[in-house]
């Protein structure tokens, strides 16, 4: 669909000025060079066709057409194969830069995608239970210099959102009057329940901004390389927040999610040349809501799930390795006998990771980042000291 | 919605800003019944069947030689060619082009009518003759689609009897073709000016007959391929290449046009049905001497029988025995099933919901279809029971307004009476229904469901806001939205367009807004 804020496309060759982060403002050395990257999928992200668990003995059946996917695809160890659409994340866990977990989920255990896009960004337990985002109270365990945000988004997403200030940024095109005429069109439908539905979905989805497939990759592409030049200004951000939507694969999944996963495969690309040296110092998590159903549906898709998988990318982390529980996809073994069930708390995950990246103790990290379950265990190791 | 507004709107394609006020809502979509215009000015301008037809015809033959000097120049490909133009002469029949693939018309056309003219027209253009003549076809049948389209959305514009436009819209929908064939994109409009239109006051039987034989819809649901085993022609195809019966346009007739599905029809049916069919084809799009001796050499475009194609004997259709020899044969079979119960069941309830809601009532249904086996399905009588329906004047809207009933509604609420053909065809495009593209021979669903969705309505939005800003300022989006809506605007309605920030703004907002998007 046309897409109000797929900012990229308005990128030119021209030299990129943030405002507040121009070349004259000096900062401190900072203490570390570390950079941390998060990529929001949004729309519940399919786990199990990003990272298939080829080795379950349930894999072919419970899966039918969609396992056809990996019909030749490299494995990874004797359970998991990767995307074939994937070929730079391969490449990077093949020199041991990439780790993925697999059947982890937040503590959201319902099957909405605000809701659960809220637990994932507020780090809370439940939706709307805390206010603010995991990635700015991360900020503000950084020393000062390094606590430097910006959300390459429109508007700043919830994860990013809380007392340290950050940027956002996203040349905009649009005339004014569009955005006001949809805030209108909001209002004109308040009182009609079939509309107003409709048009939540709508400017919903507007604001999910570019998906991954769009402009055939370049826009992912072109995405990362402005997310690369952003973290290596002299004196720029740390920490970038990447919003990607199009991951609600309800139908004719394969071919939408293949394009999608291309798109993704082709930001991480560009954000590894663009970060150059860098990305030795960099940790990019990849994570969404939840996952999707584990058969598939009447629509060549999935509906909404429950376990799903993330990602840990980049030079810092300690790669080329799977973390999993593996539950299993056996009917028996299935969470409400549908979905995927999670075994690993994506909490964990990120908090250990987060952590270990910039030399935080874990428990302090945890309880910053996730208050409501700080007693998640800790994982160590999962990138380098 | 107050009566005026039903009869406007649900009824009608919208208001327009001169539209008087309809003291007696009633009477006047009745009277429409007689006012209506067969064939109004803008369609009767366009170019008629033959032109477009000839045209295709010529390309058609264009590719023929094109193909043939490249087999003399290379003739190693030869070997490559599963049939040959002599193989093809000897059938006496080429089946016309329709592999089902989109836009892939010419597949099936090349090598028409064997090697003998291809002296005619020695010069290739240059490159690749064959892809040059394929893209100059395609222009030439858009072009045509493109006008028809136009004349189509005008007429909806302009036409004193809305009601009756609507009418048309919905009895070309019952009989899609899809402009997914190169062969069909020029003549899908035709099959409405000279199939439908003729006919939305008659019988429904009248109709049906009239549409089977369309060369649209002959091409379209490959019935113009189809050659009875039987035949002479069969006889000497069968021994040569691998051309036979083909069941398509007769499947559709029962499951769509007539019986609907699941009505207890079988395959039997169906077959016996395609044998019936078979000879019914359109003549001109082949050329020489096997077109001659098939029998399908005529003006291009028109409907011919060629008995030679033709499966000789006694057919037998739900039961029933049809003993007519060659043409008449399908013909009874169709005014068998013009008025048959299950076409009655079938017909009035597409029709009670396109005007009383998503499910139908059953009661409205019973009486329609009362009338249309008293009448022997005579339409008139049908759209008299709906006037009179209370089921179809209940205050809330019954329908979310499909893309085409809202483009033309916003259209007539801006007070627009002529339109570019490219700027019809891309919005419809753009709000997900192209016009005579629906993809299958089953047309448009006719269910909020299809219609209602988040990107439909951002996109309607969007459109809105485009329309909307090429309209000068001095129209008072305030006082346009009263006069569309007399004593039928919500106050939010009324409240959004008055605190627009520009009349540009305002307009926008009355086009989408709910009172816009149903009927």
């Amino acid at each position: 669909m046309l897409n109000r804020r797929s900012f990229v496309t308005a990128l030119g060759s021209t030299a990129i000025l943030l405002p507040g982060l121009g070349g004259s403002m000096v900062f401190a050395k900072a203490a570390t060079d570390r950079r941390f990257v998060f990529v929001i999928q949004r729309g519940a992200a399919d786990g199990l066709a990003t990272l298939a668990p080829v080795g379950d003995p349930a894999f072919a059946s419970q899966r039918g057409v969609l396992a056809e996917d990996f019909a030749q695809a490299t494995k990874l160890d004797s359970m998991f194969a990767l995307h074939p659409a994937l070929s730079n994340i391969s490449a990077l866990y093949a020199s041991n830069e990439a780790l993925f977990a697999h059947a982890v989920a937040s503590p959201y255990r319902d099957r909405s995608h605000f809701d659960g896009q809220n637990v994932l960004e507020t780090g809370g337990s439940a939706a709307y239970s805390v206010k603010n985002g995991w990635l700015n109270r991360m900020l503000a365990l950084l020393p000062r210099d390094e606590a430097k945000g910006i959300a390459i988004a429109a508007t700043v997403p919830m994860a990013l959102r809380g007392p340290v200030e950050v940027a956002s940024y996203a040349p905009s095109t649009l005339p004014d009057a569009s955005d006001d005429l949809l805030t209108r069109v909001a209002l004109l439908y308040a009182n009609d329940p079939q509309l107003h539905a409709v048009w939540e979905q709508a400017t919903a989805t507007r604001m999910l901004t570019s998906d991954m497939a769009g402009g055939a990759g370049r826009n992912a592409a072109a995405t990362g390389a402005l997310a690369a030049r952003l973290l290596s200004a002299p004196g720029g951000a740390r920490i970038a927040m990447i919003e990607s939507g199009g991951w609600d694969t309800h139908a004719q999944q394969r071919g939408r999610l293949a394009a999608q996963l291309r798109g993704l495969d082709g930001m991480v690309a560009a954000l590894k040349q663009g970060l150059g040296p860098l990305w030795g110092n960099t940790a990019v998590l990849v994570a969404t809501e939840f996952g999707r159903t584990v058969k598939i549906n009447g629509t060549q898709g999935t509906d909404h799930g429950t376990g799903s998988m993330a990602m840990l990318l980049g030079g810092a982390v300690q790669g080329g390795r799977v973390v999993a529980d593996w539950p299993g996809l056996s009917d028996a073994a299935l969470y409400e006998g549908r979905d995927l069930r999670p075994t690993l708390e994506l909490n964990a995950l990120i908090g250990s990771a987060v952590a270990g990246h910039f030399g935080i103790e874990g428990p302090r990290a945890m309880a910053a980042l996730f208050p409501e379950s700080s007693r998640a265990r800790v994982i160590d190791g999962l990138v380098r000291a | 919605m107050t009566a005026a507004a039903i009869a406007l709107n649900r009824f009608g394609l919208g208001a327009r800003p001169d539209q008087a006020a309809l003291d007696r809502p009633q009477a006047w979509l009745l009277a429409q019944l007689d006012r209506y215009e067969p064939r109004p000015a803008a369609i009767a301008a366009l170019p008629p069947t033959s032109t477009i037809a000839g045209n295709l015809s010529d390309y058609l033959e264009m590719q023929r030689q094109n193909r043939c000097q490249k087999r003399d120049e290379n003739p190693g490909t030869m070997a490559d060619r599963p049939q040959t133009p002599q193989r093809r002469r000897a059938a006496g029949y080429a089946p016309p082009p329709m592999s089902g693939e989109p836009m892939a018309g010419e597949a099936g056309l090349q090598d028409k009518g064997g090697i003998g003219a291809m002296a005619e027209r020695g010069t290739a253009a240059p490159r690749d003759p064959v892809a040059q003549a394929r893209r100059f076809a395609r222009d030439q049948a858009r072009s045509y689609y493109m006008g028809a389209v136009a004349a189509r959305a005008q007429t909806a514009l302009t036409s004193p009897s809305p009601f009756a436009e609507r009418l048309v819209h919905f009895w070309a929908n019952h009989f899609a073709v899809s402009v997914d064939k190169l062969v069909v994109i020029g003549l899908a409009g035709q099959l409405e000016f000279e199939a439908i239109r003729p006919h939305v006051m008659g019988k429904f039987g009248d109709m049906l007959q009239a549409v089977e034989r369309h060369p649209a819809m002959l091409l379209y649901l490959d019935q113009a391929a189809s050659i009875g085993p039987n035949s002479t022609g069969g006889q000497i195809a069968a021994r040569r290449q691998n051309a036979g019966l083909n069941e398509n346009l007769a499947r559709e007739i029962l499951e769509l046009h007539t019986l609907g599905v699941r009505t207890g029809y079988g395959q039997g049916d169906v077959t016996e049905l395609a044998r019936a069919l078979t000879g019914w084809t359109v003549a001109g799009l082949g050329r020489g001497a096997g077109a001659r001796f098939v029998g399908i050499d005529g003006e291009p475009g028109s409907f011919v029988f060629a008995a030679r194609l033709h499966e000789p004997g006694s057919r037998t259709v739900l039961g029933r025995p049809f003993a007519q020899a060659g043409e008449d044969q399908a013909a009874a079979v169709l005014d068998f099933l013009g008025t048959h119960p299950a076409t009655a069941r079938h017909i009035t309830t597409k029709l009670a919901r396109h005007f009383a809601g998503d499910d139908p009532p059953v009661a409205l249904v019973a009486r329609l279809e009362t009338a249309f086996l008293k009448t022997g399905g005579d339409l008139p009588s049908l759209y008299r029971v709906l006037v009179d329906a209370p089921e179809c004047w209940i205050a809330p809207p019954v329908k979310f307004k499909n893309p085409w009933e809202w483009s033309i509604g916003a259209m007539r609420a801006l007070g627009l009476r002529e339109v570019q053909p490219q700027a019809v065809t891309g919005l419809l495009t753009q709000l997900g229904q192209p016009v005579w593209r629906p993809g299958s021979p089953a047309g448009w669903d006719d269910v909020a469901a299809s219609w209602a969705g988040p990107d439909a309505v951002m996109r309607r939005v969007e459109a809105a806001e485009r329309m909307a800003g090429r309209i000068s300022d001095t129209l008072d989006a305030r006082a346009r939205a009263s006069q569309l809506f007399p004593a039928a605007l919500s106050d939010t309605t009324a409240q959004a367009i008055a605190r627009a920030e520009s009349p540009s703004q305002g307009l926008a907002l009355l086009l989408v807004a709910p009172e816009s998007m149903r009927r």
